[in-house]
């Protein structure tokens, strides 16, 4: 399997993300921003960061660069592609997937690990999961969920939520909630489910002495799903 | 405008320095000139009060690549890898603002250790407020860890520990001291000697502005009522910009081009010219007008003065330059060829085809001003006797859950939580331990950090204070397994012109000179900071130490938390029942006088490396050394961190019950091991005449004492953790 990670200026999970895909079998490869072309990929990663230093937007002048044409093309015919927590802003802007993510609740950066419970399986990411609730890790400053009433009427009614904060046990209160997000989600596909934005940092868990083992899980069944 | 005394004073020199000046010059400095000398002889760049003293500490060692005087230390941690790291304070500008003074210190430290070659891969941090009912202490606090988060979360790089303490004597006058390490190979080292003549000296980076002008002399000065004025001298940082340079500079540094290379820091492009030229005995011509400015009209004086952030000076081989500025375009950064190395030994500057500084590099180096300050030495305290009626009315458990409550003891989540502390996926200690350890990307190899100081035994007793404080380092390390290597220092003091706080200093670094000296543990940098204080009222004397150490397995490392129920506890060390200056008599019997714990160097190493010893042989489960709040609370935090109770049995000794448990006796540790291992272990510690009690064994959810006082672990937790959180959110 052959995966693209993009590198902006200013990402900074790049080097993670890339770590990531080769401990769990993908042969990936690092594409400048500024490159016109995608190389040829089964699954294209926007990673982790800080793109443009957050300037204007989040993710906002990352989703103009030149390399992102040919990223929404491939995801426009059907291709896997991932942002993760800036790579999920910058998929927002794109208009890729819906909403848009705000500053964090409290107003601060949060580091810590969290509980999401799958919401949809029938997708090349969470398929064939057994668990139905992940640890997972998160990092972020702007990843409160919005969206007005008629896109999330929208986005339930295509079951594009793809996954929510929880508790261990999987269930989904205000209490988990760690940024204010809409009704706790944490990551949305498109209406199609080849494009996923999430807040959480998968590649953070692929080894016990790291936060945990849930990514592991994670890219394991990634990479079986697209053989 | 004419340079006269009084215009060399308003520069913050003296006027017999500025008498030496027009001596060395032989004649009158202008304008630009005095700036530059007033930059390079101010306290912060020249070290003049503390040089003489500096020089006693111990720098050398096996694993020493590099001691102090370059940008950072430099040790061996074999395979060809070394770690280059440094502390630096930013306190001076914290105060000022807190949110930008925090950020740019933060942003200089990772700029000394790139400089160097090394990508950063961990940030620590040691910063002091005043007291929390001081109405300032909680925005500060809040600017200053949004700073250190919003410069090293861009980074990418993670914040893996440090030390926050509150104490009143920091109200007028905060701490932010900034610690980063890095990782180099140790054949690609850079360091900033320039050597050969004609080698185009080249300017990257940002842009230059009017910020931060004079920053280095606003920090060799005290503050008084009017400090809120100096904001225009704080920096302003860019994390971004410095990412981009962090990449592109590691890329230029992949090839052979780089001759030397040295960040812009204090006193920007005045003390890097100059400290190149110096160490390569040259000099360096300058012209004014090639430096990339971001505003119109900027003169000389303001050119060299500034401190922007996020630039850095390199001398490139011949014929280089091409091939490194497409690097830069690549990331969007100034480029520019600025001057040349000469033969001169002198700097010159030239503006608008006039020579606006000619001025001979030793004078400003060599030349600069070195004091024997006056300082007087501080007596070791009386010995308090403890009445027995003034303990007989307190019940343990009340106690204790006041200690885990306290600032200083209580858990620091809320503010670690908001430093991104996982990113470059090899942090396998997070925040809240003894050390923070990250591993040696791609190697077995591990790397442990930690950051200490302990201002109230300093204050007490300045040479003990100064050993105790690398002692705790020492300790840190080897709680977590690692064993230790070298440190840096912090030093945060008043007025050295002012005897009292001159002689804190001076024992201080003897104390912190003997430790590392008889623990080989060298130190390879640092950083001193004076006129921390108001009017005339200075801190207490605050070395932190940042101490680190090699894990060769980071699957042997240790984690503080209990693991597992029916394991024995011990306590490694004896505990005499030094209560003076403990939390214990200061806060909950109010006595604030007496000497600091009494250190003991012998049984520190012995103690120390004896638990090494048996983490090597896979006997310990968890450690943890005892330090603020004694025994009882080194125990309720690894009860509160694994979710495990004890039950603890006081060993018969000659001091009551509270002594024991709440006493600050040095080089101790809480060690848990299995209970079927309790005969080698004590073999091992008996063998090196190590003493240790039996304290207890680890039950489920409750902490009893002697079978009888007992308390939920839950209740201990929500003491612990709820302080900060609670006093952040009124």
């Amino acid at each position: 399997m052959k995966s693209s990670v993009i590198t902006f200026p200013g990402s900074n999970c790049d080097r993670d993300m890339d770590v990531a895909l080769k401990k769990f079998g993908f042969k990936n490869k690092m594409v400048w921003h500024a490159d016109a072309e995608l190389p040829k990929s089964d699954l294209v990663v926007l990673p982790g960061g800080f793109s443009y230093g957050d300037y204007l937007r989040c993710g906002s002048m990352a989703s103009k660069s030149k390399i992102m044409q040919s990223v929404i093309n491939f995801a426009n015919s059907g291709g896997m592609v991932m942002g993760i927590c800036n790579g999920f802003q910058i998929l927002v802007e794109t208009g890729l997937v819906p909403g848009v993510l705000l500053r964090n609740k409290y107003l601060e950066f949060i580091c810590k690990n969290v509980f999401v419970k799958i919401k949809n399986k029938q997708n090349k990411y969470f398929k064939n999961i057994n668990n139905e609730v992940l640890e997972f890790h998160i990092a972020h400053n702007e990843g409160n969920y919005f969206c007005t009433n008629d896109q999330l009427k929208e986005i339930e009614d295509n079951n594009q939520i793809a996954i929510n904060y929880c508790d261990e046990n999987g269930k989904i209160e205000d209490k988990f909630n760690p940024n204010g997000s809409i009704k706790n989600i944490a990551g949305i596909f498109n209406k199609e489910k080849n494009v996923l934005g999430m807040m959480p940092h998968p590649e953070r868990m692929i080894d016990t002495s790291l936060s945990g083992e849930d990514g592991s899980l994670f890219f394991k069944n990634l990479i079986n799903n697209l053989k | 405008m004419i340079v006269n005394e009084k215009v060399a004073i308003d520069h913050g020199l003296k006027k017999d320095e500025y008498a030496k000046i027009c001596e060395l010059l032989k004649r009158t400095p202008n304008i630009t000139e005095l700036g530059i000398f007033s930059a390079m002889w101010n306290e912060h760049c020249s070290y003049k009060s503390s040089k003489l003293h500096l020089k006693k500490l111990p720098t050398k060692g096996k694993k020493v690549i590099q001691g102090p005087g370059e940008n950072a230390g430099v040790i061996d941690i074999e395979d060809n890898d070394a770690i280059v790291f440094k502390i630096e304070s930013h306190n001076h500008p914290s105060f000022i603002e807190p949110y930008q003074g925090a950020a740019t210190g933060v942003g200089g430290i990772m700029r000394d250790i790139f400089t160097m070659g090394a990508r950063p891969i961990a940030n620590l941090n040691s910063i002091h407020f005043g007291s929390p009912q001081n109405k300032k202490t909680k925005n500060l606090l809040r600017g200053v860890v949004h700073g250190i988060g919003g410069y090293g979360n861009c980074m990418g790089v993670p914040t893996i520990a440090g030390q926050t303490s509150f104490d009143s004597s920091y109200n007028g006058n905060i701490l932010v001291n900034a610690m980063t390490l890095g990782l180099v190979k140790k054949n690609k080292i850079f360091y900033s000697k320039a050597a050969g003549l004609n080698k185009p000296v080249i300017y990257v980076g940002s842009k230059t502005g009017r910020d931060g002008i004079h920053g280095a002399s606003m920090a060799s000065a005290s503050f008084d009522e009017k400090i809120e004025e100096k904001k225009p001298t704080v920096q302003v940082g860019d994390p971004f910009t410095e990412k981009l340079l962090l990449e592109a500079c590691l890329e230029l540094m992949a090839g052979d081009s780089i001759i030397a290379i040295q960040d812009m820091g204090a006193a920007g492009l005045t003390s890097s010219s100059i400290e190149m030229a110096s160490k390569g005995n040259l000099g360096i011509e300058i012209n004014l007008n090639k430096v990339p400015c971001r505003e119109a009209k900027m003169t000389p004086y303001e050119i060299m003065l500034s401190e922007s952030q996020e630039r850095m000076l390199i001398v490139l081989e011949n014929g280089k330059e091409k091939q490194a500025k497409k690097i830069f375009d690549k990331w969007n950064l100034d480029f520019a060829v600025i001057g040349k190395t000469t033969k001169s030994k002198k700097i010159e500057l030239y503006f608008d085809e006039e020579k606006v500084a000619d001025i001979p590099v030793n004078t400003l180096v060599e030349n600069s001003p070195m004091y024997d300050r006056k300082w007087k030495k501080v007596k070791l305290p009386k010995k308090n006797k403890i009445k027995k009626e003034d303990i007989k009315h307190l019940k343990i458990i009340d106690v204790l859950k006041k200690i885990l409550a306290n600032p200083n003891v209580c858990s620091k989540e809320w503010i670690w939580q908001q430093y991104d502390h996982t990113v470059m996926g090899d942090t396998i200690q997070k925040p809240g331990g003894d050390a923070g350890v990250v591993r040696v990307h791609g190697t077995d190899k591990a790397v442990a950090a930690s950051v200490d100081s302990s201002a109230v035994y300093c204050w007490s007793h300045p040479l003990t204070g100064g050993k105790q404080v690398v002692c705790e380092s020492f300790r840190n390390l080897i709680s977590v397994g690692a064993k230790p290597i070298a440190i840096t220092n912090c030093l945060n003091f008043g007025s050295p012109e002012n005897e009292e706080n001159m002689g804190e200093f001076v024992e201080c670094v003897q104390g912190i000179g003997e430790a590392s000296e008889y623990l080989k543990f060298p130190v390879v940098s640092g950083n001193v900071s004076f006129y921390n204080q108001t009017k005339d009222e200075g801190i207490k004397p605050t070395p932190a130490i940042g101490g680190v150490g090699l894990i060769k397995n980071y699957k042997n490392m240790i984690t503080m938390e209990f693991k597992e129920v029916d394991s024995l506890v011990l306590v490694i060390g004896k505990t005499e029942g030094n209560i003076d200056q403990s939390l214990f008599a200061r806060n909950i019997l109010d006595e604030k006088n007496g000497p600091p714990p009494e250190v003991n160097l012998f049984n520190e190493k012995n103690n120390g490396e004896t638990l090494l010893k048996l983490i090597d042989n896979n006997l310990i489960k968890s450690a943890h050394d005892v330090s603020l709040g004694g025994i009882i609370t080194a125990v309720a935090k690894m009860c509160i961190k694994g979710k495990k109770g004890i039950n603890i049995k006081k060993p018969k000794y000659l001091i009551n019950e509270i002594e024991y448990l709440f006493a600050e006796d040095q080089g101790r540790y809480i060690i848990e091991i299995n209970k079927k291992d309790f005969k080698k272990v004590a073999d091992i510690l008996n063998k090196n005449a190590v003493h240790f009690d039996e304290l207890g064994t680890i039950i489920e959810n409750e902490l009893y004492i002697n079978d009888k006082t007992k308390v939920t672990i839950d209740e201990l937790s929500t003491s612990n953790k709820s302080w900060l959180t609670n006093y952040m959110s009124k």
